[in-house]
């Protein structure tokens, strides 16, 4: 026991170890965090770079860039208003039509599914993720427009009296295909991380509410997406990220034309797109024009994946039982 | 707003999916209660076998719980209490894999019958658990709310039950105050209190308790204890518990088990004074287990 104790081993303390030994450590500790500090250093250098070649359009237009509606190339005129709405109207369209779906999903695999056909499930959404996205847009071009045109235009015709949904004339290539592409293509990662919050709610809350005579549905409603809403929502922001920068589908459905479109089903462009499109011959003034566009898309992004972090931070601690009150807290405001 | 006798009987009318009380074994002097009866209702457990996955855990039991009395379950970890409690509610067929057949008779209502709402069921047998387990995200008031909303309970008529129930539980003054601030706020005791408000509220027949205490101090547990032998007036109870003063101090009767097998069931008086048989005696004594 005292041999042991004071470690001893092989005729050498363990007190005494040579120096050499502390060696792996520290290549460790100074490896990765420069390592670390690398990933950092590169997103400054493409927020200065952005910056530094993007000033020139800042300096001629201002704000106006974002916010003026008239992007013409051959007046290289460059108001960028007619990209960022329709980079939020795509971006919108695949929220609404893709978290449902993404939640319904996880849902399903976590709590309805028999145990055996969960992996398969889960493993078939995840799959969405691998497909390239040019896939994605060629099966828009090619299978979806056409064929969706005739509904479009009967949906538009029905819905005439909502404004923005209905009323115009559909065009073959549209904000709403846009939409639908990347709402698919949100699909896998919102939905694995609703997946795993929704594993993250303990049983006993589950229970609490079985033994109270709910049915399955309701144990979802009290004990299930109360608990994990703030990890849903962190998980549809992480899918709006995605979906805010996504390009090569979108170029392919949304018709590239740099106008305020009028209605759901009528054409656009997105930051993400007119840089794809337009930055092989551009010069000069336009050149700095797409890196601003860029920039635009980076800070927009970049907003949207910081609030996420916090409510996916938020959903974690509700996870762990401590913070649940916070979140509580919002949603006790109900019916008395 | 509803009288809750009437209530009732239309959640057992529901159990029998429609109007086959006949079949499914419902007579009616059962379903037609008086206004001022209160009582709770008893429950037999006939020839009980449960299984997890391969494992037989529970192995052939007959045990009544009275009704209006305290039944305590007492025995060493692993003996299948629990379980026997939760598949009196039919919880125990929740978890994965596992299973239960025999019978299980709440005065003339077979709970494993064909035809009888699960949900029903645990509406009608209500429970609380070793931890206390308050919705998280909900205010103390919608933490109790959160069953009487199911059934209908709206405005008024959910305010007064709830208000009802936390007076029932003695919690009332505690949070009077706060009724709107979260649930998961309250001290451990309170929540385990709140728990036995939300599963009073809806007025089950019957309350299974699962090691309600293990999780609490010595002042809330005592505090628990007493809120038991007043709820006994209105329920039937069966409480599952590891404290042996705990059985003594609350329960009427006392069930002891072992390895899935029930030993002995009598009244506690004589399971701790003078059981019959010599592996009770060990156990109470504290020579194993």
């Amino acid at each position: 026991m005292e041999a042991s104790a004071t470690g001893v081993r092989g005729g050498r303390s363990a007190l005494e170890r040579s120096p050499l030994s502390r060696l792996p450590d520290q290549v460790m500790q100074w490896g990765l965090s420069a390592l670390a500090a690398l990933i950092l250093i590169l997103l400054a250098y493409f927020f200065i770079r952005l910056i530094g070649q993007s000033g020139n359009v800042f300096s001629k237009y201002g704000l106006s860039f974002v916010f003026g509606n008239d992007w013409d190339v051959s007046r290289n005129i460059y108001h960028g208003a007619a990209l960022v709405v329709g980079t939020l109207i795509t971006s919108a369209i695949a929220l609404i039509i893709g978290v449902p779906v993404a939640v319904a999903t996880a849902l399903f695999i976590n709590e309805l599914c028999p145990r055996r056909l969960r992996g398969p499930f889960a493993l078939l959404v995840d799959l969405l993720a691998a497909v390239p996205s040019v896939v994605y847009g060629l099966w828009g071009v090619f299978v979806l427009c056409p064929k969706l045109l005739p509904a479009e235009k009967w949906f538009a015709k029905t819905f005439s009296f909502i404004p923005f949904v209905g009323g115009g004339t559909p065009t073959l290539y549209n904000y709403f295909i846009a939409g639908l592409i990347l709402a698919i293509m949100i699909l896998p990662i919102v939905s694995a991380i609703a997946r795993e919050v929704i594993s993250t709610v303990p049983a006993e809350h589950k229970e609490a509410a079985l033994a109270l005579g709910a049915t399955r549905w309701e144990m979802i409603r009290i004990a299930v997406l109360p608990y994990s809403r703030s990890g849903i929502t962190g998980g549809a922001m992480l899918g709006l990220g995605r979906a805010l920068g996504e390009t090569i589908a979108v170029v392919l459905v949304i018709g590239n034309a740099p106008v305020i479109g009028s209605h759901l089903f009528s054409q656009g462009y997105t930051l993400a797109a007119v840089i794809a499109n337009e930055f092989g011959e551009a010069t000069g003034i336009h050149t700095s024009a797409l890196f601003a566009a860029g920039l635009v898309l980076f800070v927009l992004t970049l907003i949207v994946n910081i609030i996420a972090r916090g409510f996916v931070a938020r959903g974690t601690r509700g996870a762990r039982g401590t913070g649940g009150t916070g979140i509580g807290l919002a949603a006790s405001g109900g019916e008395i | 707003m509803i009288p809750p006798e009437t209530k009732r009987e239309e959640r057992v009318g529901m159990s029998t999916a429609g109007g086959r009380s006949e079949q499914t074994g419902i007579s009616p002097d059962v379903t037609a209660r008086s206004a001022h009866d209160v009582a709770g209702r008893g429950v037999r457990v006939q020839d009980l076998n449960a299984y997890y996955g391969s494992f037989h855990s529970i192995k052939g039991i007959d045990i009544d719980f009275p009704p209006n009395r305290v039944t305590a379950l007492i025995g060493p970890s692993g003996s299948g209490k629990s379980t026997v409690i939760r598949c009196i509610n039919r919880m125990h067929e929740e978890i994965p894999g596992a299973r239960a057949e025999g019978s299980v008779m709440l005065d003339e209502l077979d709970v494993y019958g064909r035809g009888v709402d699960i949900t029903s069921v645990r509406r009608l047998i209500g429970m609380v658990f070793q931890k206390p387990n308050p919705f998280p995200t909900m205010s103390v008031f919608d933490n109790v709310a959160a069953g009487l909303r199911l059934t209908g309970a709206r405005r008024d008529d959910l305010r007064e039950r709830v208000h009802s129930a936390l007076r029932a539980v003695g919690l009332w003054d505690e949070v009077k105050d706060r009724l709107n601030g979260p649930g998961v706020g309250l001290s451990g005791g309170q929540q385990q209190r709140l728990c036995i408000a939300r599963t009073v509220a809806v007025e089950p027949e019957v309350i299974l308790m699962d090691e309600p205490c293990s999780a609490l101090d010595p002042v809330a547990t005592l505090k628990i204890e007493e809120l038991i032998d007043e709820l006994k007036e209105r329920y039937t109870i069966a409480i599952v518990t590891h404290n042996m003063q705990q059985a003594a101090r609350v329960a009427d009767t006392t069930a002891f088990m072992l390895d899935g097998e029930l030993i002995e069931h009598a009244p506690t008086n004589d399971v701790f004074t003078n059981p019959r048989d010599e592996r009770t005696e060990r156990y109470v004594t504290g020579k194993f287990g």
